[in-house]
């Protein structure tokens, strides 16, 4: 039931017309970072507030509105947004990736494929890729202006000389359009590749650094790689205990004090669909072997259980 | 001699606001320089040689006069020839600045990432340019590092843990990497001890003989000016004062000032 | 035939700002001209002005009035008014000078200083070298001295450096000043067939020799510099 005490979504009508253009903008300019004027919310800077404001100023009543954090629907960061709009909206929420029209998230794109009629918004806390590399704001917006992102690439070629292999693991840098390089949020790179050619439209706030941009329907994002050390996304040895998928982005639980570890879907949502249809895990921690145990004569080595 | 000039600067001049009044930093300097030619701006401090080196390098504009260089074209749509380089987009100066021309800076750290490794360091440039090959990138790093005289086992070395000559050696060889036509050099060698200096003014004076480079080069050091160009620029108070053959100049200086620089050297 | 070298009306006056504009005249109204196969001596007391002539036609000193000229590949470049590239190419082909002491660049071997004029010519590091191999032998300085750097060097062997330098490419114009001024009576033998090669090539050569037998053997004409001194 909505709270009439405030305007629907919270917003006054104005800032959402405000955002709203900002986000025709960025609808228009695919990866450029708009200025957008980021209005005070009743929680702060860190939380959401950018990805909140975009979701207040698009969000209609027939709207059906999901929230996830770390691809689950029941984190306390997921529950609070989710009642922030319920009360403020009276809309329909769900933690069902298909019933949804529109997703706020934090840190992961739900894995199940999305449709045109589904907008996805992102919570950003940094939105300027080049952020560490060029710390004049100034320069890092002409950099932008002028397609000059050799020092982005400098940053890639350094983690391999140091390191053998490109270090981002997130908010891994995509070119977008092939015009503008753009900042992903913090998904785990494996998550990069959804963004390409999405159906649906995909939206990015950051509500500290008062910036928003887009990535349009069947846009392309590429992420950057050199031709003799290409992109590749993670991969697990395990499948998830609770369904078994062995496609999906897996966290790693340890359960007990012996290092015994669970590998379950981060995307909740995604589990629970999967069981529901019937597929079942291995329902077992893992014990990893321990690599740094010593050699047999001194101490035992713990249960080796079968995975 | 049906070479084009390279770089031609008319009449150019820079003031900077001083209370209130116009002070000129540098006036009326006007000169052609053609392909392979070295030209030394020397002065003493406040003579305007570095404020002259940044207007040549479209680094400031130019109150008075103009700057032209001679462009080569990227596509059918780009100016090309002599041009004039307050003409230019932004986008085309830095783009110049990156391939066509170098600019080696007094201070490593000034034209150096210190952040990032040697290698690193030389193959900015042809990342910015589209170069997308890590081993293509660290052998052609590689390579230049060998032509400056660079150990190699440092190509994956921060800058910082470079001594003061090899940074300077670091910094030239990113500028050439582009094989630019023009380098601008600030008193490259200034600061560095003598034999270090001494090695590395063999160096530039080999590499502009075998890249046929020209170069301005900006130094209060006259056997710098002596070893390294053909020609030279006397400055004193914004203005020059004499120019011509360097080794006239130096051995045959006509104007008042030039006769006490030559006459004040010490020599061992 | 055409001179190779020539200058009008040539004077030179220099001018010391530093003792409040005190002048100092070397020479007036020099008129000269040197064919090809002709060996010129300068003459006159020490301090009369024959460095200071050699190094005006070389472009070192700038005139105070007049022109110098030099007939360099089919035409007539005019020293005193050519832009410094100009001079350099004249320099470079057609112009050579052995000064009397050497100026050198520091660290370069030997052999690769005798060697470079020949490979601002285009000439290979190969055969430059080798040519300057041929050269040094000639002066008498021995192959262990070939890869140090002249700087160390005795008067006469400097001097001996010199001339292989200024020499080696031939040039059609050659200014020599004081060339076996250190030398023994050997390497002096050896500079005077060199230079008489020189002529008999159709090197024009305007020389200062302050040694009257080398003078004899190699001068075809005299210029007396004295005679040209502007009065105060």
């Amino acid at each position: 039931m909505m709270d009439t005490h405030y305007n629907f979504a919270f917003l006054d009508e104005r800032t959402k017309k405000h955002i709203r253009r900002a986000l025709l903008k960025a609808v228009a300019v695919p990866g450029y970072q708009v200025p957008f004027g980021s209005r005070e919310m009743p929680f702060a800077y860190g939380w959401g507030t950018g990805g909140v404001q975009i979701t207040a100023s698009i969000i209609g009543q027939s709207d059906v509105l999901k929230v996830i954090d770390q691809g689950s629907d029941d984190t306390t960061n997921a529950v609070n947004i989710r009642r922030f709009f319920a009360r403020t909206t009276g809309v329909k929420t769900t933690e069902k990736t298909l019933e949804a029209t529109l997703i706020q998230t934090r840190h992961r794109i739900p894995e199940q494929p999305l449709t045109e009629a589904q907008i996805l918004v992102y919570q950003v806390p940094m939105p300027e890729p080049l952020f560490r590399l060029e710390p004049s704001r100034a320069e890092a917006i002409k950099m932008h202006a002028l397609t000059d992102y050799g020092l982005m690439h400098v940053r890639l070629y350094e983690d391999i000389a140091q390191m053998g292999a490109i270090s981002h693991a997130y908010d891994y840098p995509v070119m977008v359009n092939e015009r503008y390089l753009m900042s992903p949020s913090p998904i785990p790179k494996f998550d990069n590749p959804k963004m390409h050619m999405n159906p649906a439209l995909q939206l990015f706030g950051a509500g500290r650094e008062k910036r928003l941009y887009a990535v349009p329907p069947y846009t392309a994002v590429r992420s950057l790689d050199f031709e003799d050390h290409p992109f590749e996304v993670q991969h697990w040895e395990h499948a998830c205990a609770l369904c078994g998928a062995d496609q999906s982005y897996l966290d790693e639980m340890i359960v007990d004090d012996a290092g015994s570890r669970l590998f379950v879907c981060s995307d909740s949502d995604y589990c629970q669909e999967r069981r529901e249809a019937g597929h079942v895990g291995s329902q077992q921690a893992v014990t990893l072997r321990n690599v740094l145990a010593s050699e047999p004569a001194s101490a035992q080595p713990p249960n080796q259980e079968a995975a | 001699m049906t070479a084009d000039v390279l770089l031609s600067a008319r009449d150019a001049g820079k003031a900077f606001m001083h209370q209130g009044q116009p002070r000129w930093a540098c006036r009326g300097v006007s000169f052609d320089l053609y392909p392979g030619e070295v030209l030394a701006v020397v002065g003493e401090s406040g003579s305007g040689k570095s404020t002259l080196l940044r207007l040549l390098a479209a680094r400031l504009a130019c109150d008075q006069g103009s700057v032209h260089y001679d462009l080569r074209a990227e596509s059918e749509r780009d100016a090309a020839g002599l041009t004039d380089l307050a003409m230019l987009s932004e986008a085309r100066l830095r783009w110049l600045a990156r391939t066509d021309w170098g600019f080696v800076e007094q201070h490593a750290r000034d034209g150096l990432r210190m952040a990032v490794s040697g290698g690193a360091n030389v193959g900015e440039r042809l990342m910015a340019l589209g170069a997308r090959h890590y081993g293509k990138l660290r052998g052609e790093a590689l390579s230049w590092m060998q032509r400056v005289e660079l150990d190699t086992g440092r190509i994956d070395d921060l800058p910082a843990t470079y001594s003061g000559g090899m940074q300077q050696r670091l910094q030239i060889a990113r500028n050439l990497v582009t094989h630019p036509r023009l380098v601008f050099m600030d008193e490259p060698t200034t600061g560095l001890d003598v034999s270090v200096q001494a090695r590395l003014l063999d160096l530039l004076r080999e590499l502009v003989d075998d890249l046929q480079l020209a170069a301005v080069v900006v130094t209060h050091d006259l056997a710098v000016a002596r070893l390294l160009a053909q020609r030279m620029l006397v400055m004193k108070d914004g203005l020059v004062v004499e120019q011509g053959l360097t080794d006239r100049v130096l051995d045959d200086p006509q104007h008042p000032y030039t006769q006490l620089l030559v006459s004040s050297v010490l020599t061992p | 035939m055409t001179a190779l070298l020539e200058t009008l009306a040539l004077s030179k006056t220099f001018t010391l700002h530093g003792r409040g504009g005190q002048q100092l005249p070397v020479f007036a109204n020099i008129d000269l001209s040197v064919q090809p196969g002709e060996c010129l001596a300068l003459t006159g007391h020490s301090g009369s002005g024959k460095s200071s002539l050699l190094r005006c036609l070389y472009g070192n000193y700038g005139a105070s009035s007049g022109d110098v000229r030099v007939r360099h590949e089919g035409r007539w470049v005019n020293m005193t008014s050519a832009a410094p590239r100009e001079v350099f190419e004249v320099r470079r082909r057609t112009l050579g000078y052995v000064s009397q002491f050497l100026r050198v660049i520091p660290r370069v071997s030997t052999i690769d200083i005798v060697a470079d004029p020949l490979r601002r010519m285009g000439v290979a590091a190969e055969s430059a070298r080798e040519q300057a191999a041929q050269w040094l032998t000639r002066l008498n300085l021995q192959p262990h001295l070939w890869s140090l750097p002249p700087a160390t060097f005795s008067g006469g062997e400097q001097q001996r450096v010199n001339i292989a330098h200024g020499m080696i490419t031939a040039p059609p114009v050659l200014l020599l000043d004081e060339p076996t001024a250190s030398l023994d009576a050997d390497n002096r033998r050896v500079v005077v067939e060199l230079i008489r090669a020189a002529r008999a090539q159709g090197s024009a050569i305007v020389g200062i020799f302050h040694d009257d037998e080398v003078r004899e053997a190699v001068a075809t004409r005299r210029f007396d510099v004295e005679q040209y001194r502007k009065p105060i």
